[in-house]
C-alpha cells in the first residue's frame, strides 16, 4: 500500500549511526545510545480533507480539535458565570432569571469547567499535541483509537449542550449531583436534563479511556532512543500521572452515573432512601445517598489533581525555559508529582465532613489531606529556586507563570484551612470554599494554560503571538481574578452561603451587597479580557510575524521537528536520539545558553571553553 | 520473557531487572507489544469499574433495611421436583472457564502459526461465550418470570434485583462484546489476514497473532470477574 511510511527500515544499526545528522564530532564511546528496540511506526496518512482535518489520526490535529472544542465549552461556562454574577451583583438587572435558572447555571458552569474544559484541555489538548513530540514518537501508538477518543468527547459535549434545549432545561442539582434531590421532582432539570448529563458523563469517560490508554502507552512504550523516564520534560510527567489518576478515578464516576441513571429510569433505589413527599411515601427506599458521595468524591478528588498535575508539569517547563535555568530538583519534582497523585486517592472524604461520619474517619482524612501539602510545598519551593538567580525574561509566558505561583500558593493556603475538620465545618458551603477552589484549581491552572498557549503557539501555528496584547491580557486577568476571589474569602468568613439565588434581608446583607457588586464588575471585565486572546490569535494568524524555529531557545524535542509546524510523523526521516535531559540551560562553558536534548556529549566536550 | 534478547540491553531477573527496565530508554516493559500493554492497563481500569460495582453492592446489601433474599433458594433449579441450588450457575461457570481453556490453546496455536487449529479454538471459545450469554438470558427470564424486577422482588430487599441485573448485565455486556470480537477474529484467522498482512477495515493497520493473545487477556479477565461475581452473589 502506498500510504505506508516509506522508510520501513528499522534503526537496528551500529553505534556509528548515533551521529543522527548532527554536525559535531562523534565519539562512539561516550555518545553510545542503544539501538532501537522496535521498528518504524506504521502511519496512515489521510488523503481527503475529511481524513486530514475531520476524522484525522494525527495526534497533533486531534490535540487542536480537543483544544478548540474545550475552549468552546469553556466560553459557554464563562457566559454562565457572567449570568450568575449578574444575578448576585445586580439582581434588578437580571429580572429574566428565576431561581431555577440560577441553579442550572451554577451546575452547568461547574461541570463544564471542571470536566469538559480543564480536563479535556490539559489531557486531550496539550496531551495529544505534546506527548508524541516530547518523547520523540511519530504519533500516538493507537492513532485510530485516538481519533475515536476525540469524537466520543465531541458527542459528549453535544449531548451536554443538548440538555440546554430539552424540556425542563439542564440539571440544576449542583455539579456534585448529590442524590436524592438530583432526580426528584422540584429540582430543575430532574427529567431529561439530568439524564443527558449522566449520559454525557459516561460518554466522556469512555472517550477519555481511549485517549488515556494512548497517552500512557506512548509514554511508557514508544519513547525515542535515549529518552529515559528521567529525561522526560516535566510536562510529560504531569500529563502521565494525571492520566493514571484518570484511568483509576473515572471508573467511580462511570459507576455512579450508571447507578443514578437506573435510579432515574428504572426506579431502582441504589442511592434513594425512603422519601416522604407531601405526606406521601415515594416508591424509593433502602438506598444510601452517602454511597453516591463516596463514589463521586473518589472520582472528584483525583479529578482536582487530574487538572492540577499537568499544570504543575507545564509550568515547570515554562519557568525553566524563560528563566534560562535548569529546573531545581528535577527528581524531587517528579516524585512530588507521583506522590501527590498517589495521595490523592486517600483524601476524598474531606469533601464530606458535613455529610456526617465517624470522627476518626474525619481525623484520618484530615491527616492525609494535610500530608499532600508536603510534596506541593516542595514544588513551590523548587519553582522559586528555579527562578532564583535565573536569567529571567519577563515576557508574557513568564508573567503567567509568576501569576500561577502566587495564585496557587494563595489557594493552597486556604486549602489547609479547609482540610481541617473543625475549621471546615463552619466554612463549608460558604463563599470561602468558592474562593479556595477557584483560586487553586480554576485560576491557577488557567494561568498555566494561558502561559502554555503563548509559549507553544509559535510551534502550532508558526507565528508569534503579539506580546503587548498578551501583557494586557495577563494584567487584567491577574488583577481582576484577585478582585473577584479575595473579597469572596471575606464573604465566606461573614457566613454568606454559596449556591443561594438571593440573600434577602440577612444581617450580613449590607456589607455583602457592595462587595457582590464589586465582584460582579470584576468578573465581567476578566471574562471580557479573555477575548483579547481570541483577538490576538485571529490577528496573529492573519498578520503576525513568522516565528523562527525554536523562538524561545528551548531544549525539548518538540522544537526540533523537521518542519514548523510539525507535519504528520513529526521528525522527518529520522527520529531524534536523546542524550540529555531537557533542562541544560546556561551550562557553564557551553557555547550557547542552551543545549538541545539531541546534542551528544562529545559535541559539548569539544566546544571551545571560555573560562569565566 | 527470560529468553528474550534486546540489542544492547541486559534483561535481569527479579526486582533488579524491573528497576533497570524502568530506568532504561524507549520502553518500560521490554519486548511487550503496544497493544498488549494497552490491554493490561485497560483491564486495570476495568477492574476499578467492577470493584466499584461490587463494593457498592456490598454497601447496599449491608445497609438495606429489609432482609436480603435467600440466594440458595432464589437461584435454585428444580430437577424432577427437587430444588438443586446453584445448578445453572455451576454449568455457566463451567462453560465460561472451559472457554478460557480453549482461548489459551488458541493463543498457543496462533503463535505456532497453526492457522486451522487456532481458528477452530477461537470459534470454540466464541461458542462457549455465546452459550454463557444464552444461559444468562435464560436465568434472567426465569427470575423476571418469578417477579424479580430491578425496582423490587417478592423475595426481600428491592436492591437484590437492582444489583443483580446491573452487575450481571454489565458482565454479560462484557462477554457479548468479547463474543463479537471472537467471531471477527475467527474470520480473520481463517481468512489468513495475519499471513497476508492485510490491513484492518477501520484502523488500516496490519495485524499479527499477538492480537489473539490480547483478546485472550480480555477473555480471561472477563472470566476472572465472573468468579468474583459468582462468589459475591451466589455464595454469599
Amino acid at each position: 500500500m502506498s500510504d505506508e511510511y516509506d522508510n520501513n527500515k528499522s534503526y537496528q544499526a551500529q553505534s556509528s549511526e548515533v551521529m543522527d545528522g548532527s554536525t559535531g564530532s562523534v565519539n562512539p564511546d561516550i555518545d553510545y545510545v542503544r539501538p532501537a528496540e522496535v521498528g518504524e511506526q506504521d502511519l496512515y496518512h489521510g488523503h481527503s480533507f475529511i481524513e486530514k482535518w475531520v476524522f484525522c489520526q494525527d495526534a497533533k490535529v486531534i490535540g487542536v480539535q480537543y483544544f478548540l472544542t474545550a475552549v468552546f465549552t469553556g466560553i459557554v461556562g464563562l457566559i454562565l458565570s457572567w449570568l450568575m454574577r449578574l444575578q448576585l451583583g445586580f439582581p434588578e438587572l437580571a429580572g429574566f432569571m428565576t431561581a431555577e435558572h440560577y441553579y442550572q447555571f451554577v451546575t452547568m458552569h461547574g461541570m463544564i469547567m471542571v470536566v469538559y474544559f480543564l480536563t479535556a484541555l490539559f489531557l486531550g489538548g496539550f496531551g495529544n499535541y505534546l506527548i508524541p513530540l516530547m518523547v520523540g514518537a511519530r504519533d500516538m501508538v493507537f492513532p485510530y483509537v485516538n481519533m475515536l477518543s476525540f469524537w466520543m468527547f465531541f458527542v459528549a459535549v453535544a449531548v451536554l449542550m443538548a440538555s440546554f434545549f430539552v424540556p425542563g432545561g439542564p440539571t440544576g442539582a449542583g455539579w456534585t449531583l448529590y442524590p436524592p434531590q438530583t432526580i426528584l421532582e422540584g429540582t430543575p432539570g430532574s427529567g431529561m436534563g439530568i439524564l443527558l448529563m449522566l449520559i454525557s458523563l459516561s460518554l466522556f469517560v469512555i472517550g477519555f479511556t481511549m485517549g488515556g490508554l494512548n497517552y500512557m502507552i506512548t509514554i511508557l512504550q514508544a519513547r525515542t532512543r535515549g529518552m529515559t523516564l528521567m529525561r522526560m520534560p516535566l510536562t510529560v510527567w504531569g500529563i502521565f500521572t494525571a492520566t493514571v489518576l484518570a484511568m483509576l478515578a473515572f471508573p467511580a464516576l462511570l459507576v455512579s452515573a450508571i447507578m443514578m441513571t437506573l435510579d432515574k429510569v428504572l426506579q431502582t433505589s441504589f442511592f434513594m432512601p425512603t422519601i416522604l413527599k407531601a405526606g406521601e411515601v415515594l416508591e424509593y427506599g433502602g438506598g444510601s445517598p452517602i454511597l453516591f458521595q463516596h463514589l463521586f468524591w473518589f472520582f472528584g478528588h483525583p479529578e482536582v489533581y487530574i487538572v492540577a498535575l499537568p499544570a504543575f508539569g507545564i509550568v515547570s517547563d515554562l519557568i525553566s525555559v524563560h528563566a534560562r535555568k535548569n529546573i531545581f530538583g528535577y527528581r524531587m519534582m517528579v516524585w512530588a508529582i507521583v506522590g501527590i497523585g498517589g495521595l490523592s486517592f486517600f483524601v476524598w472524604a474531606h469533601h464530606m465532613y458535613v455529610s456526617g461520619m465517624n470522627p476518626w474517619f474525619g481525623f484520618f482524612f484530615a491527616t492525609t489531606t494535610l500530608i499532600i501539602a508536603v510534596p506541593t510545598a516542595m514544588k513551590v519551593y523548587n519553582w522559586i529556586l528555579t527562578l532564583w538567580r535565573g536569567n529571567i525574561r519577563i515576557n508574557t509566558v513568564m508573567l503567567w507563570c509568576l501569576g500561577f505561583i502566587v495564585t496557587f500558593v494563595n489557594g493552597g493556603i486556604t486549602g489547609i484551612f479547609l482540610g481541617n475538620v473543625s475549621v471546615d465545618v463552619p466554612l463549608s458551603d460558604t463563599y470561602f470554599v468558592i474562593a479556595h477552589f477557584h483560586m487553586v484549581m480554576g485560576i491557577a491552572p488557567l494561568m498555566v494554560i494561558m502561559g502554555a498557549v503563548y509559549h507553544w503557539f509559535p510551534l502550532v501555528a508558526g507565528k508569534m503571538l503579539h506580546e503587548g496584547l498578551g501583557k494586557w491580557h495577563f494584567w487584567i486577568t491577574f488583577l481582576g481574578a484577585y478582585s473577584i476571589y479575595f473579597p469572596m474569602h471575606y464573604l465566606g468568613f461573614i457566613g454568606v452561603p454559596r449556591r443561594y439565588f438571593e440573600m434577602y434581608d440577612s444581617p450580613y446583607m449590607t456589607s455583602a451587597v457592595g462587595m457582590n457588586e464589586f465582584i460582579s464588575i470584576a468578573a465581567f471585565i476578566v471574562g471580557a479580557a479573555q477575548f483579547i486572546l481570541v483577538f490576538n490569535i485571529i490577528k496573529t494568524l492573519k498578520t503576525g510575524k513568522k516565528a523562527e524555529q525554536n523562538p524561545w531557545k528551548a531544549n525539548s524535542l518538540e522544537w526540533y521537528t523537521s518542519t514548523v509546524p510539525p507535519e504528520h510523523g513529526n521528525f522527518g526521516e529520522r527520529l531524534p536520539v536523546v542524550h540529555r535531559w531537557p533542562y541544560d540551560f546556561s551550562v557553564p562553558g557551553a557555547k550557547d545558553d542552551f543545549i538541545p536534548q539531541t546534542t551528544a556529549p562529545s559535541e559539548v566536550i569539544h566546544t571551545e571553553v571560555e573560562k569565566t | 520473557m527470560s529468553e528474550q534478547k534486546i540489542d544492547g540491553f541486559e534483561l535481569k531477573p527479579g526486582f533488579k531487572g524491573m528497576a533497570s527496565d524502568t530506568g532504561s530508554d524507549q520502553t518500560m516493559f521490554k519486548g511487550v507489544h503496544w497493544g498488549k500493554a494497552m490491554m493490561w492497563i485497560f483491564l486495570l481500569s476495568d477492574t476499578f469499574v467492577f470493584s466499584c460495582f461490587l463494593i457498592s453492592y456490598m454497601k447496599g446489601r449491608g445497609s438495606t433495611i429489609v432482609d436480603w433474599p435467600n440466594t440458595s433458594e432464589v437461584f435454585s433449579l428444580y430437577v424432577g421436583g427437587v430444588p438443586v441450588p446453584l445448578l445453572l450457575i455451576a454449568i455457566m461457570t463451567f462453560v465460561l472457564i472451559t472457554s478460557s481453556g480453549t482461548m489459551a490453546l488458541a493463543v498457543k496455536y496462533g503463535y505456532e502459526k497453526n492457522r486451522k487449529m487456532c481458528g477452530w479454538l477461537i470459534l470454540a471459545t466464541a461458542v462457549g461465550g455465546l452459550t454463557f450469554v444464552g444461559m444468562q438470558v435464560f436465568e434472567w427470564s426465569k427470575l423476571i418470570h418469578e417477579g424479580v424486577r430491578p425496582w423490587g422482588n417478592p423475595f426481600g430487599a428491592s436492591q437484590f434485583g437492582s444489583f443483580f441485573f446491573m452487575i450481571t448485565g454489565f458482565h454479560g455486556f462484557h462477554v457479548s462484546i468479547g463474543v463479537i470480537f471472537l467471531f471477527i477474529y475467527t474470520y480473520k484467522v481463517f481468512a489468513g489476514h495475519y499471513e497476508s498482512k492485510k490491513r484492518g477495515w477501520f484502523t488500516k493497520m496490519k495485524g499479527d497473532y499477538v492480537e489473539i493473545e490480547i483478546l485472550g487477556l480480555y477473555w480471561h479477565f472477563v472470566d476472572l470477574v465472573w468468579v468474583f461475581i459468582f462468589a459475591f452473589f451466589y455464595l454469599w
